[in-house]
């Protein structure tokens, strides 16, 4: 065949490389620099590793790769000896990281009291196999498969790992068995509405045009979800391999990246992919000789959230203000410059280049009937795991928040997980069995959304965390359609009045009828669902809506208006460590006097609550603390020794 | 100042899908977007400054006053909101005698509220210039500044 043949070259010298790098006699040294590993410090450990090996005189190879995921105790660092298992490190810092591998490296000795697991091997030394920790052990790796494995700058990685044979079967099959294998496979779109992928190529397929454009939807404006970030950073071209399928499939000649700004390590990684592939001939005409000619192009979102919608997108990538317009027509007939355009999202793409490799019936294996293949979730807020997952959908709530995410922080109660964002609803504990798949999640009064999944613990109130919602899609309403621009303002503005204590009996019903209003005349599903997180508290937990409005309290005494600072004077110790820390100094006190709260000048920082090592700060809500007018000695038993 | 746009002008069509990709290099380039910029830009894509300032308004990245010299920027998206994003920006607030959105009077910093950098994992999250800071305290975010000052 010929596509294989013009591949062939490529795929050598892919092999080569990555065989090189296994069976290297050097070490091999990994960091995982994805802009969560940055953020926890990985640049400093990667200069250390590089100051390390210099400073040993260590011939070792040295490798950036994407995030595995375990953000929570990054930065990570790997080792792989020649001919051993490759050993990874966690929580590492630059002296740990130097100190590691002068161990491993210079003495052999790998460190087990330092290591987390072992990567691609079996235990040793008591060090636990990576897909044995508790936190990756119901994971499954399908559309994250080379994260944290491959250097995302080097296209040959990626091929070595099979990269790219998914388009060349593409090409040996018509594009309408390519459309019949996406459905067989089940794969429903990732970023939010679930729609059967290979449906909605069809459309596109069979819509009037000879030019044809398909997008790649990486704005990813649901705060709190970095899936698809992480899998730009860490293998772009699995993304970037689904849209050569997707455009043979469907008949485009062109494509859309568009990623958000905010971004910019993923921008340069798909920039650099792009032009890794147009110079090994897989962009540009006539494709590897198949008579494909497909380009592509990426474009920066500007920090609107509304433009994650798809006519909002076009209009952004048009060049002008990114407000969405009525459907139908759908972008699969009337698209970009009212061309056929099929939109998918990263993940969407990442499963393609996948199923095409490995066969829709392996892919529909996964997961259960309807709800085929695995789904990445961004696992973060209040619990102990914090950090990017894949598992097979229909694993249930409380799976993936206990097992993989390990529970909530310092063994406080579960309030509530907020899935898909400013769209999505906030569950409470009683649906913690509930399988998460597209049909339950929208039953309970959610949605699946692209997969951001925040959890709340018992200090957060579910009625600020509805404000919290509104106060974003108010500002990032568009403006265009009324039922959202003036819901949200009017949903905002009650909620506000209620987090301050000035709340009314009548504003609960308001609250749902504005709901309702803005879910049946909204112009698109950002108003359509941006009630989701007030309709879904104030089903599940109208007690702390009522607490609000009937007895001006904040259950969660989190709502600061309606809460207070004490300092108990039983407790204090009169140590100046809040009073020195509280950063507008209303804090009065000396030396072994009980200090005292100017309650007028309170910002409710809750500085001093973190600060104290006593315990003698209390935060109430709706009652008072008899506490002391003045500054008397402290009469508190001094507290035990090596208690903490 | 025309001859520092040019350079960009000429990697990009001159045709109206360019524009906020122009916008963008120009603020990239120029720190925000000036009213000579705009004009600038007018005159390449001709387009009018009006229509112009309509798009670039529309989104949150574009600015138009000039910001610090070292622009800090937190979170509050969910994730952040949830771990006390908001006791970072009060902190920041009071350390820098700035309201969010502000810049100090001698232009060294500017402070910026923004939903979600991508870092959840690693929340409360703060960016100084182009670094990511995971895993912030309010304490922790004023000793960064005051290294900075
Ligand atoms: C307000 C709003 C924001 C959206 N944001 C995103 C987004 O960030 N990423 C995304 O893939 N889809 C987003 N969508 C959904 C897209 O409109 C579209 O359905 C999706 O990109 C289709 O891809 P899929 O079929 O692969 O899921 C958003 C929709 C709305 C209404
Ligand atoms: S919510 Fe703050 S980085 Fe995502």
């Amino acid at each position: 065949m010929k596509a294989e043949e013009a591949f062939a070259p490529l795929k050598q010298r892919a092999l080569a490389e990555w065989q090189g790098l296994q069976e290297s006699s050097r070490p091999l040294i990994l960091v995982g620099t994805a802009t969560c590993g940055q953020a926890a410090g990985a640049q400093a450990v990667l200069e250390a590793v590089r100051e390390a090996t210099g400073r040993l005189g260590l011939e070792a190879d040295i490798m950036e790769v994407g995030c595995i995921g375990l953000c929570y105790i990054e930065p990570l660092l790997d080792i792989v000896k020649p001919g051993r298992p490759r050993i990874s490190y966690s929580n590492m810092t630059p002296k740990l990281a130097a100190q590691v591998i002068e161990d491993y490296l210079v003495r052999d000795n790998p460190r087990p009291d330092l290591a987390l697991a072992i990567v691609d091997g079996e235990a040793m030394d008591g060090i636990p196999r990576l897909f044995d920790l508790p936190m990756l052990k119901p994971q499954v790796r399908i559309v994250l498969r080379n994260c944290g494995y491959i250097d995302p700058k080097n296209i040959y990685h990626y091929i070595a790992r099979g990269g790219y044979s998914g388009f060349l079967r593409a090409l040996s099959m018509p594009p309408k068995e390519v459309i019949d294998e996406m459905k067989k496979s089940g794969l429903r779109g990732r970023g939010g509405a679930g729609f059967p992928t290979g449906q909605k190529w069809e459309f596109c397929r069979n819509a009037l045009g000879d030019e044809k454009y398909i997008i790649c939807n990486a704005d990813e404006g649901d705060p709190g979800a970095f899936m698809n970030r992480s899998l730009l950073e860490g293998d772009p071209h699995s993304v970037l391999e689904g849209m050569l399928i997707g455009a043979y499939a469907i008949g485009a000649s062109e494509g859309y990246i568009y990623c958000r700004a905010e971004y910019p390590l993923a921008v340069d990684r798909i920039t650099l992919a792009i032009h890794q592939m147009e110079e090994c001939g897989l962009l540009g005409d006539d494709i590897l000789g198949s008579g494909l000619s497909f380009r592509l192009k990426l474009r920066q979102g500007a920090g609107a959230f509304v433009c994650g919608e798809e006519t909002a997108l076009m209009a952004s990538v048009e060049g002008r203000r990114g407000m969405p317009r009525p459907k139908p027509p759908f972008p699969a007939n009337s698209g970009l410059w009212a061309k056929p355009t099929n939109i998918n999202n990263v993940e969407t793409w990442g499963n393609t280049s996948i199923i095409l490799q490995k066969g829709a019936d392996w892919y529909a294996s996964f997961g259960v009937p309807g709800n085929t293949g695995t789904k990445t979730f961004s696992l973060v807020g209040k619990v102990v795991r914090t950090g990017l997952i894949e598992v097979p959908l229909g694993l249930t709530l409380r799976q993936i928040i206990y097992d993989v995410g390990g529970g909530i922080v310092g063994g406080k109660a579960f309030k509530a997980v907020q899935t898909g964002g400013p769209s999505g609803g906030c569950l409470p504990a009683s649906l913690l069995d509930r399988p998460v798949n597209y049909e339950t999640l929208a039953a309970a009064g959610s949605i699946m959304g692209s997969g951001g999944m925040v959890t709340a613990d018992e200090d957060t109130c579910m009625v600020d965390l509805a404000r919290f919602f509104l106060s974003f899609t108010y500002r990032e309403s568009c403006g265009k359609c009324p039922p959202c621009r003036v819901g949200t303002r009017q949903m905002l503005h009650i909620l506000e009045r209620i987090t301050r204590g000035q709340g009314e009996a009548q504003d609960l019903d308001h609250l749902q009828e504005i709901g309702q209003t803005m879910i049946q005349g909204s112009l698109c599903a950002l108003g359509g669902t941006a009630p989701n997180p007030v309709l879904t508290t104030l089903r599940y937990f109208r007690d702390e809506y009522e607490a609000h409005i009937l007895e001006r309290r904040c259950p969660a005494a989190a709502c600061k208006e309606l809460t207070q600072y004490y300092i108990l004077a039983d407790k204090c110790q009169g140590c100046l460590i809040c009073l020195r820390a509280c950063p507008v100094q209303c804090i009065r006190g000396d030396k072994r006097l009980v200090h005292i709260i100017d309650q007028e000048r309170c910002t409710k920082c809750s500085t001093c609550l973190q600060v104290c090592p006593f315990d003698a700060v209390a935060r109430v809500s709706g009652k008072a603390i008899e506490v002391p007018s003045e500054t008397i000695p402290v009469t508190a038993p001094p507290p035990r020794r090596g208690g903490g | 100042m025309a001859q520092e746009l040019e350079a960009i002008f000429q990697k990009h069509k001159r045709e109206r899908s360019s524009l906020i990709s122009v916008l963008q290099e120009v603020q990239y380039k120029l720190g925000y977007l000036s009213p000579e910029a705009i004009a600038e830009i007018a005159r390449f894509l001709k387009i009018s400054e009006s229509e112009i300032y309509g798009v670039a308004t529309f989104y949150a990245q574009f600015r138009f006053t000039r910001p610090g010299e070292h622009e800090i920027k937190v979170c509050l998206g969910t994730a952040c909101h949830v771990r006390g994003g908001e006791r970072i920006l009060e902190e920041m607030e009071r350390e820098l005698d700035i309201q969010a959105g502000g810049v100090t009077p001698d232009y060294k910093f500017s402070l910026e509220k923004v939903a979600c950098f991508g870092s959840c994992a690693l929340a409360p999250v703060m960016v100084v210039g182009k670094e990511v800071h995971g895993r912030m305290d309010p304490n922790r975010a004023k000793k960064i500044i005051r290294a900075l000052r």
